[in-house]
């Protein structure tokens, strides 16, 4: 199945701000709808935002009137420093029960769900193997509140892949993530002047950039993944591995016995450590990722690459801190830029900016065209992805070019600009008949406003 | 909030062309994951179980060195029924209070085998959970005993796996029941050999024993102090934690038999067959170790 019409939960999460951008860029993804209770944290382009929970009702209406035929679940919340145990748990639980009801019922469109699941889902214990397959289930029942709730989640997921089996499920559990842009625990950790390590223990770390998170998302997004993939970069380090390519000093200022008392006097002091990085500090875990190796998936970054990237990023951050302001969100602007027809900024329109190779079809486009407007009879062309049938008359007149149907709708959009005045009108009226895609004829009507306001104030 | 608008999108280079087959991928339920095992990183100093070959080489040249060559004068017989390549599982008796055998196997093939090659030495997860051990026991070249850790090296690494079937209970039996052989486990090992369709190497070793017998064990200590267990040798507990170190100078030596092979992975499924090779396997160790010990003329000088 491919994905074109995508619904993004947690769009205001870090990842699921990076991940709409990431789709926005790829061709084949017709719709992008991003919901959260907040506002977005990153800027999207094509991206159409609503603001609202995880009421089920509600998004069972957006998923049905949007057609969504894909959903990706990004709002795990896998560090309990970021949210209270009970609000973690609405979260991770109670939302993805929520989504997971959303998508689910007779005649739902959506036949993929691809859920973001965190590596803590094995735990960290003194008997674990060194690598977790996606087989392996966690040796013990999970003892922080956290670990429950993934536990929980990924239950109610694999609860959902069995009754639903024409929807494809992809779970993919992530290990700590590392990056420049991200912050989780582990990156506020490793920024301290030292590294802070349990007295006598040196456990095994594995990190995956945040960018390759993005990727294996995305990767969910564009393949047919069934079932739970491990995603964690090549290579385990050991943490004074880590301490070392950061260059910073490991300090073993945690005892070995009476752990958790000394790691709650640290976060008095300001050095958070919650209680599943407290057991990952004390025996680590590696996790096998070469089943999603096997399918085509290439990792950018070795786990060495990730640190060594992320210690490059903290030996700058002291210059660069405060140079870029935080992206804030205000609808307002983001309804204007994207509806009105006075936004006539070529930086904010890019009709005008046509590479040579785009500018000779265009020509071409126009030549056959009015060549081609005389003729009454049309190729039987079987109009693909029609969203409006009752629009489409019995017979639609010729189409411009004679492979227009083919275009992409942001295809044509990006061509749009160079056309004259009664081509435009002529292509609005073609594709009113044919497909009638509603972004190509908004484009179409708000360039024509434009031209009309400009040529008014010469 | 440069070009937030719906209708301009990015020039169309920056779209992502996607690959041809969008209609999910070949299953790779049983595709050889091998290949796809990550590269070797030649900036590491450690690899991924977290063994380093820097503290590994500082223990080889300045411990076992001296205790191969000088303190045990360890003598090898049958070093190449070692596999010089693929998995192979290396299984042996075990005694000794902090046992010097693991060691001395692995010394053993380094020094003695035409194609020397490391050795994994399977340790109780105990060592996982205390503090200094588990910093020290992975560098040196141990793992977890866990089956999917020994499946791994075995099969997916092709590395030789040392494992003592005993257990516990052949480094916890005291002076007076040297040479005797306890329970193989459960015959996880056989197992083990034959998912990964590696040969069994069973090893026999005299010499460990009486290098560092165990007078007693002691419950109460042993609770108190949270090791697996707390036993009385010749140096230990009044030498302190390095009395664990301290063995007596007896005489080693180390017999390689012949490998079993197992050539159909199905086997693994017949729990009967499974033990009967178990029981085969201990029986041929313990034969060895019993005409090994007889034909020793003294327990110092061999």
């Amino acid at each position: 199945m491919n994905s074109k019409r995508v619904l993004v939960t947690g769009i205001s999460t870090y990842w699921g701000g990076r991940l709409a951008q990431a789709l926005e860029r790829d061709s084949e993804i017709e719709a992008i709808v991003g919901v959260d209770s907040r506002d977005p944290t990153r800027e999207l382009d094509r991206t159409e935002f609503v603001k609202v929970g995880t009421q089920h009702a509600l998004l069972r209406r957006i998923v049905e009137a949007a057609e969504i035929d894909t959903v990706i679940d990004t709002r795990l919340v896998p560090d309990s420093s970021v949210l209270k145990p009970s609000a973690a748990h609405e979260n991770n639980v109670i939302g993805t029960m929520n989504i997971l009801a959303a998508c689910s019922g007779p005649n739902s469109t959506v036949r993929k769900f691809v859920f973001k699941s965190s590596a803590h889902y094995y735990g960290t214990a003194q008997d674990d193997p060194a690598f977790f397959t996606e087989a392996m289930r966690r040796p013990h029942p999970p003892t922080t509140p956290i670990e429950r709730d993934i536990v929980e989640a990924e239950a109610a997921v694999a609860d959902f892949a069995d009754k639903n089996e024409d929807v494809s499920v992809t779970v993919m559990r992530f290990a700590n993530v590392l990056g420049p842009d991200v912050e989780t625990s582990h990156t506020k950790l490793f920024s301290l002047p030292a590294v802070p390590m349990i007295l006598g223990f040196d456990p095994r770390y594995q990190f995956v950039h945040e960018d390759d998170v993005v990727a294996a998302l995305k990767h969910g997004v564009e393949f047919e993944l069934r079932g739970i993939f491990n995603v964690a970069a090549d290579g385990v380090l050991a943490l004074s591995e880590v301490a070392g390519l950061l260059g910073r000093p490991y300090a073993p200022i945690l005892p070995p016995w009476g752990t958790g008392l000394a790691a709650n006097v640290l976060s008095r002091l300001g050095v958070r450590v919650p209680p599943e990085m407290l057991s990952q500090l004390r025996f680590g875990r590696g996790l096998d990722n070469r089943k999603l190796k096997a399918t085509r998936f290439e990792y950018r970054c070795t786990t060495r690459e990730t640190v060594a990237k992320f210690a490059e990023y903290l030996r700058l951050s002291p210059i660069l801190r405060g140079v870029q302001e935080p992206y804030r969100y205000e609808r307002e602007v983001e309804d204007f830029l994207r509806w009105s027809p006075h936004v006539k900024n070529p930086a904010y329109r890019r009709e005008g900016t046509l590479d040579p190779r785009q500018a000779f079809q265009l020509r071409k486009f126009l030549e056959e065209y009015d060549e081609g407007n005389g003729q009454s009879e049309a190729p039987p062309r079987a109009v693909r992805r029609s969203r409006t049938p009752k629009a489409k008359p019995a017979e639609p007149p010729a189409p411009p070019v004679a492979h227009y149907d083919d275009l992409e709708a942001e295809e044509v959009i990006s061509l749009l600009g160079s056309l004259e005045l009664a081509d435009l009108e002529a292509l609005r009226e073609y594709e009113r008949r044919a497909q009638a895609r509603q972004p190509v004829i908004g484009a179409i009507e708000s360039i024509l406003a434009r031209r009309a306001a400009s040529s008014s104030h010469p | 909030m440069a070009d937030s608008t719906r209708t301009s999108l990015r020039p169309s280079e920056e779209l992502v062309a996607r690959p041809a087959s969008g209609e999910g991928l070949p299953a790779p339920a049983d595709a050889d994951l091998r290949r796809y095992l990550p590269a070797i990183e030649p900036e590491r100093r450690l690899n991924d179980w977290g063994r380093s070959e820097r503290v590994e080489g500082v223990f080889d040249r300045y411990l076992l060195e001296f205790f191969y060559r000088y303190w045990f004068r360890v003598e090898v017989e049958g070093i190449e029924n070692v596999p010089d390549t693929g998995g192979g599982l290396l299984v042996s008796n075990h005694a000794g209070a902090l046992p010097p055998d693991a060691a001395m196997i692995g010394k053993a093939i380094k020094e003695e085998h035409p194609h020397p090659r490391p050795l994994n030495v399977t340790v109780e997860h105990f060592f996982k959970g205390y503090p200094g051990f588990s910093m020290l026991i992975p560098k040196i070249g141990c793992v977890a005993a866990h089956p999917a850790n020994v499946h791994r090296l075995l099969y997916d690494e092709e590395q030789l796996v040392l494992v003592f079937p005993e257990g516990r209970k052949g480094t916890e039996k005291l002076y007076k029941d040297r040479y005797k052989l306890r329970r193989f486990g459960r015959g996880g090992f056989v197992e083990a050999a034959m998912r990964a369709r590696a040969p069994i190497v069973p090893v026999c070793v005299v010499g460990a024993e009486e290098a560092a017998p165990i007078f007693a064990q002691v419950g109460l200590l042993r609770r108190l102090t949270g090791l697996i267990y707390f036993p009385i040798t010749p140096t230990f507990p009044h030498l302190g934690p390095l009395g664990m170190l301290g063995y007596l100078p007896a005489k080693f030596r180390i017999r390689f038999l012949e490998p079993i092979e197992f050539p159909d992975e199905d086997m693994a499924d017949d729990r009967g067959l499974v033990q009967s090779y178990a029981h085969d396997i201990r029986a041929r160790i313990q034969e060895n170790v019993f005409e090994m010990v007889e034909q020793r003329e003294s327990v110092w000088f061999g």
